[in-house]
């Protein structure tokens, strides 16, 4: 059996939506090189929409195709979806992750929830 | 496929296999039986451990056969912890970088009481015997120092380390699993009261392995049953098993002058080839090195993820990322001799077999450069440290 699942690797492989978004206007960054994950995600947010999305990782194989999958689960969707997307939701889309690499689910979750909360305090000043 | 991962476990050779396939079906005696068809197996097996003795200049009396590493790791440093503990001795000196099978008994032991000293082993992955002479103490039983590192590569100055400890009367153990078959090792010359290896590691089969005790040094059990070994290892014996971990050890032996001189020029050229990638460093001396082992670090990337690339190009290799192992710290070899976490995440060991070709190296060090570059053109780490918002470790 192989260490993930065909879903994992196709991300992995071919991730989708990567690199920076240069004109995004909300961005968020999580994890940390220490522990060896780090997520940035890049948000092109227009009426509500997540218009476009893109994102960076320094991480394990899980981290990337995490980060990949979240990217095309709320590329062109709502915002107010986008905010309710889980790690659980991430993992079950890759046809799941092996046990201890469900954190990378969860930075998946964080990236797009800090690059939400920097589009919201752009909108307030 | 280039299977470059020869410190975590080699291909059986040909002649350890006909071994192995001949007796299980030749003679599957027990050697523990009177009759001639047990004796039969009780001369092949006795037979392996004159074998097994001359290949590191032992008495075929010092030998006990393991189930691998492990096992003769664990039984070097219960028994001497036991020893040490009947004088009043409860202090044990190591190094920071051992293998686990070493580290977590020393744990075990502390939990018992015993005073663990670990030393420093230095940015280059070399403990100094002086370093060792300064820790010893009045109640100092064992010094443990692996002859040469699983992940680095290192060659530790054994036979000066166990000059040192002949010298204030303190039991030396080496776990040599990633020596015996690869360097040239000899218990007397090198001073050596207890040694550990491993038969897979030198082209024999898994689950083997044996233990070097001095004569004198009586060794305490981990498996109570039946006379075996002398009675210091119970269970029927793997007389295929031990016999292939034979035959294997010696023809790496015979064959370690050529072992050297083909694979010391590839490793070194694959070194060079990888050193011209920007932000790397090789982790270990380059000099006190085993013939087969290069470890890079590549800064802005993760080893998991340039690991599984690898694999879809056809190359097998390790890495002591975190994420490799299923634990938050990455490899504690590489903290060991300095590396920060940041960087040891992005680590690559390659492990050469004889097999390794000159196109092969090319091919390795083409893959590797190209997979370093994809992975850091999108690692956010990478685009803080190419931007200036970071600075550079390597």
């Amino acid at each position: 059996m192989a260490l993930y699942s065909e879903k994992v690797m196709d991300h992995f492989r071919n991730p989708r939506n990567v690199g920076v978004l240069e004109d995004a206007n909300g961005v968020g960054e999580v994890g940390n090189a220490k522990c060896g994950d780090i997520m940035k995600m890049y948000l092109k947010i227009e009426d509500d929409i997540v218009k476009d999305v893109k994102f960076e990782t320094f991480g394990c194989g899980s981290a990337i195709a995490s980060s990949s999958m979240a990217t095309e689960l709320i590329k062109g969707k709502p915002v107010e979806e986008a905010r309710q997307l889980t790690n659980k939701a991430v993992a079950e889309a890759l046809d799941g992750l092996p046990d201890y690499k469900m954190h990378c689910s969860v930075l998946a979750q964080e990236a797009i929830e800090a690059a939400l909360k920097d589009y919201e305090s752009r909108q307030g000043s | 496929m280039i299977y470059a991962d020869n410190a975590a476990t080699t291909k059986m050779s040909d002649r350890a296999l006909e071994t192995m396939m001949s007796l299980i079906s030749t003679t599957y005696g027990n050697p523990s039986s009177l009759y001639e068809f047990g004796q039969k197996a009780k001369e092949v097996l006795e037979q392996a451990r004159r074998d097994v003795a001359y290949a590191i200049g032992a008495d075929p009396k010092e030998i006990l056969f393991t189930s691998g590493g492990s096992e003769a790791d664990n039984q070097a440093l219960i028994t001497a912890a036991k020893l040490g503990e009947a004088k009043g001795k409860k202090h044990i000196i190591s190094t920071a970088f051992e293998h686990h099978a070493v580290l977590h008994t020393l744990k075990k032991l502390e939990k018992e009481g015993f005073e663990v000293t670990l030393l420093d082993v230095h940015s280059n992955g070399i403990v100094l015997p002086e370093q060792v002479e300064e820790a010893i103490r009045e109640d100092t039983c064992l010094v443990t120092v692996m002859y040469a590192n699983n992940e680095i590569g290192t060659i530790q100055p054994i036979r000066e380390i166990g000059a040192v400890c002949r010298k204030h009367g303190v039991l030396f153990h080496t776990d040599a699993v990633q020596a015996v078959g690869h360097i040239k090792v000899n218990v007397e010359e090198d001073n050596i009261d207890m040694l550990s290896a491993s038969g897979h590691k030198f082209h024999g089969p898994k689950g083997v392995g044996f233990l070097y005790a001095k004569k004198g040094i009586r060794l305490v059990n981990l498996i109570e049953g039946g006379a075996q070994e002398k009675g210091k290892r119970a269970g029927t014996e793997n007389v295929p098993g031990i016999a292939s971990m034979a035959t294997a050890l010696r023809e790496a032996v015979s064959g370690l002058d050529e072992y050297k001189a083909k694979l010391t020029p590839v490793r070194d050229k694959i070194i060079k080839g990888l050193s011209e990638i920007p932000h790397s460093a090789i982790n270990g001396d380059l000099e006190h090195r085993v013939p087969s082992n290069i470890n890079f670090c590549f800064e802005g990337i993760e080893g998991e993820s340039l690991l599984l690339l690898l694999d879809d190009k056809g190359i097998a290799a390790s890495s002591g990322s975190a994420c490799t192992s299923g634990s938050l710290d990455p490899s504690h070899v590489l903290l060991a001799i300095g590396r920060v976490h940041d960087v040891a995440h992005g680590s690559l060991r390659l492990s050469l077999g004889e097999d390794i070709t000159d196109e092969d190296a090319d091919y390795i060090i083409n893959s590797v450069k190209e997979v370093v570059e994809y992975l850091r053109g999108f690692s956010p780490v990478w685009r803080d440290l190419v931007a200036g918002k970071t600075k550079f470790i390597l």
